[in-house]
């Protein structure tokens, strides 16, 4: 498709020829991805009023009883700007709004703001450095205060001030916001931004009132009392909350949107484990709907049986992958291991890499480990599953990968055992302790083995894989072996943060006490060049085409291998209506649910 | 006494300050990082991570961090939690009244069971219900609680459909329907914990009954024409029960710490829960104060049961 061809197709969109939903799935068909595809519609003008991909709200009256969610694990504090993890941002999610949702085909939904900005209406500067958010003028927070600009000015100059220690400080320090009227904010950027809905969006996006935090920013942000007593916007008002355990809201009676919220009251519990939360659902019917259930598909399958709720596959972005270690991870140069001085004597021959591509039996894994938690994937650049490049294939044939390695000269040696030299194809394959990893490490060493290649499988504790501590050898981080694989989560509808994953400057390093986010370490000039492209590029389809091309060259590379994709997997009883969106947290249209009779 | 009693307690300090000295040092040289989540999390800039430890002073070697720690104990100040961001007393004190109230009805529920059942099968030894007793016994305590609490949940509540298996300590509403909500949640955990302690407790009084029913006084008050029954509860089970009273007082620590393993089957919001999150999150002050104070308790019922000992056991002197 030629950039004329869509800018037709946007035409015809505008003139209310073609349905947008008909134009998403048009970009789908050529591998863009659907909140590429909205955003490309918002900045040409023909943004979507709201989502079309919601179920249709039908209660005509409140008054639905109780909700009862379960969460196996607790949320701990009540402040969205200090809300580490998804637990506590969905428990935040209850009382505080963002100024807009996420919804499931990546659109956004307008809460708290009147109108979603678009070019059109001159609220999304043409030259991508400014951004104009109108308010509704009817919200009022739980204690009767009205909502305005100032309190979306506030949560800026709250979140960037450092000793607030506010984990939204990355959404909130690089731009500037004024208040252009008590109902009307204007986000300003430094620089041409095309990925504008960030700041006050979503999960990163929740607004705290100005009058009860006023005077805590800072240094006693931890002071304020209404860290643990929220006074929001959202459908419920604050109960109570007990740490890690339970968290109580009762209905807004005065909410801004009618008949909502459906519920008197809702709660969610926290603690105990996945399965036992997918029983109390699925086979009890204690609780109406419960959150992440990582457990396998075949115990899900069983407990579905007794006919009382539903598992929920809700498509995001994450992706479980495995990364091949471009630097030598076993001799020290400059007194590094895995320096970026150094290269890994097999693993940057091209052969080796497809090779060990041709090895990963998706399908089985899918089939026998994963279930409908994760469909087999081509694409580290996973949207929903209709929207992905459509360039990268994967196979599994053993048979291929011999003859590859045969073509590049790794004979095999006495042992089975491959080598050219003496670099003998032998690995080290490290990843989390987690049943199902487990399990697609043995397949993937056994399909290795019958190619002459020899896998030897480490296993680290999850604590000590994914933590940051500076000195331990095993995370996954520092990346002291030669495979390793996890799962990466997109935590935006838009790729640009995830895609800086393989850019040649975010080299994790001694010097950058191994926090920079290119583990794998492989440099390319050529995706480098992309990646400052997309940074800067203002036409949604020259962007996507760059993000596109991005994914073809680390998959393609072989650099990385994707697994499985990780859609969120939940359960809910039959009777309950729960609107998900794998772009935002689900909590995020819980004005929304209600019971059916 | 007074004396003994004030000598013990001087003691104590210094076997504290041991304890927590370890504590700390083993939690410093553990891996893992409260702000995990964050490291995972592609959104929050990593300076923002480390401006983050360096507020809660994560990045002070560790004697300062325990110097620090110890002084602000000191004073009566348990500390901030990294993960809930509240104090820690706070949090603590949220999670008492549940703790007290399940372990504390089954440490009861264990000595209802063992007290009868162990005295009655001390003076029929060797007859049926000593048997049956016996075999139940240690059937009772050789079934770990993660076993017997999966088994009731899926029989009382999958199978029967009769209790729920998801606790929940703010039951709203009041009055007997309250109660009674509140006794339906609580009898799996209490009575899966109560029949684990009461089994090994049963085996504890039987022995420590027959001990004593073979000896000459008890012979004498036989011959002396007294009932069966004066004899067991006057004369038996007062000598026979000093172990008990100790070992029971020995375990009275355990009903603050809680029971992490059954707390986190039932989703019971106790201490033991507590500390489990608290670890697996890596929140230093949080697992600092919890087994710091039970380590204060410990040391403090032992003190008590060695003077209920003695106060029970005049022949013991103290020196």
């Amino acid at each position: 498709m030629t950039e004329d061809d869509l800018r037709q197709l946007i035409g015809r969109v505008k003139r209310g020829a073609l349905s947008r939903r008909g134009f998403i799935r048009r970009m789908a068909a050529v591998g863009l991805t659907a909140p590429m595809a909205t955003q490309l519609l918002a900045i040409a003008g023909a943004a979507p009023a709201a989502s079309q991909s919601l179920p249709a709200y039908t209660p005509t009256q409140r008054g639905g009883g109780q909700l009862k969610i379960l969460y196996w694990q607790a949320s701990t504090l009540l402040n969205p700007h200090f809300a580490t993890g998804t637990t506590n941002q969905d428990a935040s999610r209850i009382f505080y709004e963002p100024l807009a949702n996420w919804a499931p085909d990546g659109t956004l939904v307008p809460l708290l703001a009147a109108e979603i900005p678009s070019v059109e209406n001159r609220t999304l500067a043409e030259d991508g450095r400014s951004v104009t958010w109108k308010l509704r003028r009817d919200v009022k927070w739980h204690d009767g205060e009205q909502f305005s600009a100032d309190d979306v000015v506030f949560n800026w100059e709250y979140a960037r001030n450092p000793a607030t220690a506010a984990v939204s400080i990355g959404s909130y320090r690089d731009i500037e916001v004024r208040k252009v009227d008590d109902f009307t904010v204007r986000v300003e950027f430094a620089r041409p931004t095309p990925f504008w809905a960030d700041a006050f969006v979503a999960t990163r996006g929740m607004l705290i009132p100005r009058h009860l935090f006023k005077d805590y920013v800072g240094g006693t942000s931890r002071d304020a009392p209404a860290n643990l007593r929220p006074v929001g916007t959202g459908p419920y008002r604050f109960e109570s909350f007990a740490p890690g355990d339970i968290v109580r809201g009762t209905a807004n009676t005065s909410y801004y949107m009618p008949n909502r919220p459906f519920f008197d009251s809702m709660e969610i519990k926290g603690g105990g484990d996945a399965v036992s939360a997918a029983r109390a659902v699925l086979q009890t019917g204690e609780y109406d709907y419960a959150w992440n259930l990582q457990v396998e598909d075949e115990i899900l399958k069983r407990l579905e049986a007794a006919n009382r709720g539903r598992v929920n596959v809700v498509e995001g972005g994450n992706i479980e992958f495995i990364m091949l270690n471009q630097t030598d991870p076993w001799n020290e140069v400059e007194g590094e291991r895995a320096s970026i001085k150094s290269t890994h004597p097999s693993l940057t021959d091209p052969a080796v890499r497809e090779a060990l591509s041709l090895l990963v039996d998706k399908k089985s894994i899918e089939d026998h480990i994963y279930g409908r938690g994760g469909p087999a994937a081509s694409n580290f650049l996973n949207n929903p599953p209709r929207f992905r490049s459509e360039n990268m294939k994967w196979e599994f044939s053993i048979a291929k990968a011999n003859e590859i390695l045969d073509r590049a000269g790794w004979a095999r040696g006495r042992d089975g055992i491959r080598a050219k030299g003496n670099v003998r194809l032998r690995y080290v394959f490290q990843t989390s302790i987690n049943a199902p990893r487990q399990k697609t490490q043995a397949v993937i060493k056994q399909a290795a083995s019958r190619c002459g290649i020899d896998i030897e499988l480490k296993s680290v504790t999850a604590s000590v894989f994914f933590s940051s501590d500076v000195a331990n050898p095993d995370t996954y981080t520092k990346f002291w072996s030669d495979i390793q694989m996890y799962t990466t989560t997109m935590t935006q509808a838009d790729p640009q943060l995830f895609m800086n994953q393989y850019v040649s400057w975010e080299i994790s390093s001694q010097e950058n006490k191994w926090q920079g986010r290119n583990i794998v370490r492989w440099r390319n000039e050529e995706y480098d060049a992309a990646f400052r492209a997309a940074e800067g590029e203002l036409d949604p389809v020259k962007r996507a085409a760059l993000f596109i091309k991005m994914n073809d060259l680390v998959v393609g590379n072989h650099v990385v291998i994707p697994v499985v994709r990780r859609p969120l997997v939940s359960a809910s009883l039959n009777t309950l209506v729960s609107p998900l969106s794998g772009w935002d947290s689900t909590i995020a249209f819980l004005y929304n649910w209600h019971r059916t009779a | 006494m007074t004396q003994y009693v004030l000598r013990r307690l001087l003691i104590a300090i210094p076997s504290l300050l041991g304890i927590s000295v370890i504590l700390f040092t083993v939690l410093a040289l553990a891996p893992g990082d409260p702000f995990e989540e964050l490291a995972t999390n592609p959104a929050v800039p990593p300076d923002v991570r480390a401006a983050l430890r360096a507020s809660l002073g994560l990045d002070d070697p560790v004697h300062v961090r325990y110097f620090n720690w110890l002084f602000a104990m000191l004073r009566g100040d348990w500390g901030y939690s990294f993960v809930s961001r509240i104090d820690v007393d706070d949090l603590i004190l949220q999670r008492l009244p549940t703790t007290l109230i399940v372990i504390g009805s089954s440490q009861i529920l264990a000595l209802m069971i063992a007290l009868p059942v162990g005295v009655y099968a001390a003076t029929r030894p060797y007859s049926i219900f000593d048997q049956i007793a016996n075999t139940l016994a240690f059937i009772g305590f050789s079934l770990p609680t993660f076993f017997t609490g999966i088994l009731f949940i899926l029989f009382f509540s999958i199978y029967l459909d009769w209790l729920p298996f998801v606790y929940r300590s703010d039951i709203p509403g009041s009055g007997l329907p309250w109660f009674w909500e509140h006794v339906k949640q609580s009898i799996m955990p209490i009575a899966v914990l109560g029949l684990f302690q009461g089994a090994a407790w049963t085996r504890f009084v039987r022995s420590a009954v027959l001990d004593v029913i073979r000896l000459d006084y008890v012979t004498t008050a036989r011959a002396k024409g007294l009932a069966e029954r004066v004899i067991t509860i006057k004369h038996v089970m007062r000598n026979a029960l000093i172990p008990v009273v100790t070992l029971v007082a020995l375990s009275m620590p355990a009903v603050f710490g809680g029971a992490i393993v059954t707390e986190q089957i039932f989703r019971v919001p106790g201490i033991g829960s507590l500390l489990i999150t608290a670890i697996l999150a890596n929140d230093t002050p949080v697992i600092m104060a919890v087994t710091f104070v039970v380590s204060i308790l410990v040391i403090l019922f032992n003190l008590l049961a060695d003077v209920l000992y003695g106060w029970l056991d005049p022949r013991i002197s103290y020196r």
